[in-house]
């Protein structure tokens, strides 16, 4: 309820940049370091305010074959960094021969993020496996930087920490032939937790599982939050929307390609 | 260069406001009336309850829907069961629901000057046994509707309210006057509607049908996240 007087009111006239910071994600974002490698997460709702823009987004995303990035703060900064950074890892591969580094991958993001002084309001989650073993940053809007065997961020990271504290073990068991894969659940449990607990993360999990052998990308791992079913049926019968006026140009075209993209109808 | 970075003496303000979150929905038929709220209370991002409808029965023929800040609702319908108290002592008999409105009118606008941060809506039987609803504005302005919506959801189900039951933006659409079971098809469709895309509406929803019988509760699921 403690309200500080907004910059914006102190400005004698001219535009108020308030509203840029506004379209921010409100997310839940975790990872972990298990035995054979880590688990990204993440939820999928990107909200406007407090409207859900988006109900199913991706945040996880991609910067090397080994190395992936959940994204949290402005929808916008996160995902422009995360590009800029998969250009530069891919160049700094090309360059040096070499496959890329962890490391290397939040070395760049810090001194980037740090040179902008926090006005890029990205909060990321870094995990990868390299030659030096499997690792998870993460990285401040400001620049700071947190190396740790597990990690939460977003607005819903004290949800999702709270299950890491109560459950974590360090070198957890993934063990897929018992179908109690343990570590994925934990994962599963921390963002459900954001997702219920927190009005700014909702939907669908999201994990990523990056091991020396591979990545696997498990879009919509569970679906926790079911949408209500409708009783009614809103259908509108043609003739409904009132035509004023019908002007008809016919545009001649020549079919030169076809091709078929399915829109996400969810 | 202008200098966008504030740093210097910044002053804090204690406001005596919060806001907790919740929609509620008033629909008025023929011989009967729904009030509709959902019943998470929220604050900031985080939630305080899951259950905690924003419906206050009143009489029997009256139920109040009260959203924003959850201490001046507790407040107002306190304030309102004793004079609803007062009436009836002294006039030996049950404010009617025009009644119970013009009375909330003047306790709102008695407070102008440092409002009662809620958003009501009342809905009820007026004195022919016809549905009524009154909506106000924090202040005390009101009108009597057919259907309104009020809370952080409201501007997502009113245009959709007066789509469906107003018939507005159609042409050619018979217009059928809202039977009890469409109504109540209507205001669950709507509110799992509006729990998809507003944070502060979900959980569960109640809804309180006032017919002459008098008022039946149901409890529907809305989404949790």
């Amino acid at each position: 309820m403690l309200h500080t007087v907004k910059h914006c009111e102190l400005q004698s006239g001219g535009f108020c940049f308030e509203n840029s910071r506004r379209n921010a994600t409100g997310t839940t974002i975790a990872g972990i370091v298990y035995k054979d490698g880590v688990i990204l997460g993440a939820d999928t709702r990107a909200t406007d305010d407090m409207v859900v823009a988006d109900k199913n987004c991706m945040k996880i995303h991609y910067i090397a074959p080994n190395i992936y990035c959940c994204g949290a703060g402005v929808a916008a900064d996160a995902e422009i960094t995360t590009q800029i950074m998969a250009s530069n890892v891919e160049l700094h591969m090309l360059n040096t021969g070499r496959p890329a580094l962890v490391t290397m991958v939040t070395r760049q993001l810090k001194q980037m993020l740090f040179r902008y002084q926090g006005h890029i309001g990205s909060s990321l989650i870094v995990g990868g496996v390299d030659v030096t073993g499997a690792q998870l940053y993460s990285v401040y809007p400001h620049g700071s930087y947190d190396k740790l065997p597990f990690l939460t961020m977003g607005s819903g990271a004290a949800a999702a920490v709270s299950v890491f504290e109560d459950r974590f073990k360090p070198n957890m068991e993934m063990i897929s032939s018992c179908r109690s894969e343990e570590a994925k659940q934990l994962v599963r449990d921390a963002i459900a937790a954001g997702i219920f607990c927190d009005l700014g993360s909702g939907s669908n999990v999201d994990l990523c599982v990056i091991t020396a052998a591979g990545v696997e990308i498990l879009r919509g791992y569970d679906r926790p939050a079911t949408k209500g079913k409708r009783e009614g049926q809103y259908r509108y019968k043609p003739g409904t929307t009132a035509v004023l006026t019908k002007t008809v140009t016919p545009i001649p075209l020549v079919k030169v390609d076809e091709s078929v993209q399915i829109m996400d109808t969810e | 260069m202008k200098d966008y970075h504030y740093s210097g003496p910044v002053e804090h303000k204690f406001s005596p406001y919060s806001f907790n979150g919740g929609t509620v929905l008033a629909v008025a038929g023929e011989d009967f009336a729904i009030v509709a709220s959902d019943t998470r209370l929220s604050e900031g991002y985080s939630i305080h309850s899951r259950d905690s409808p924003k419906c206050y029965k009143l009489t029997d023929t009256t139920v109040i829907g009260c959203s924003g800040f959850h201490g001046d609702c507790l407040t107002l319908t306190k304030i309102i069961d004793a004079r609803l108290k007062m009436y009836k002592h002294s006039n030996n008999k049950t404010m009617t629901s025009g009644a119970i409105a013009a009375m909330l009118s003047t306790i709102l606008y008695g407070r102008r000057f440092f409002p009662y941060y809620v958003y009501n809506i009342i809905g009820g039987l007026d004195e022919h046994g016809k549905g009524a609803v009154y909506s106000f504005d924090p202040v005390g302005s009101y009108q009597r509707d057919t259907y309104k919506a009020g809370g952080s959801a409201s501007a997502m189900l009113q245009p959709l309210l007066d789509n469906q039951i107003g018939f507005k933006n159609m042409e050619g659409v018979q217009h059928v006057p809202l039977t009890q079971e469409k109504a109540v098809q209507l205001v669950k469709d709507v509110f799992i509607s509006a729990a998809e895309r507003d944070v502060y509406t979900g959980d569960a929803l109640r809804l309180c049908i006032i017919t002459k019988e008098g008022i039946k509760e149901q409890t529907v699921a809305l989404r949790k996240d």
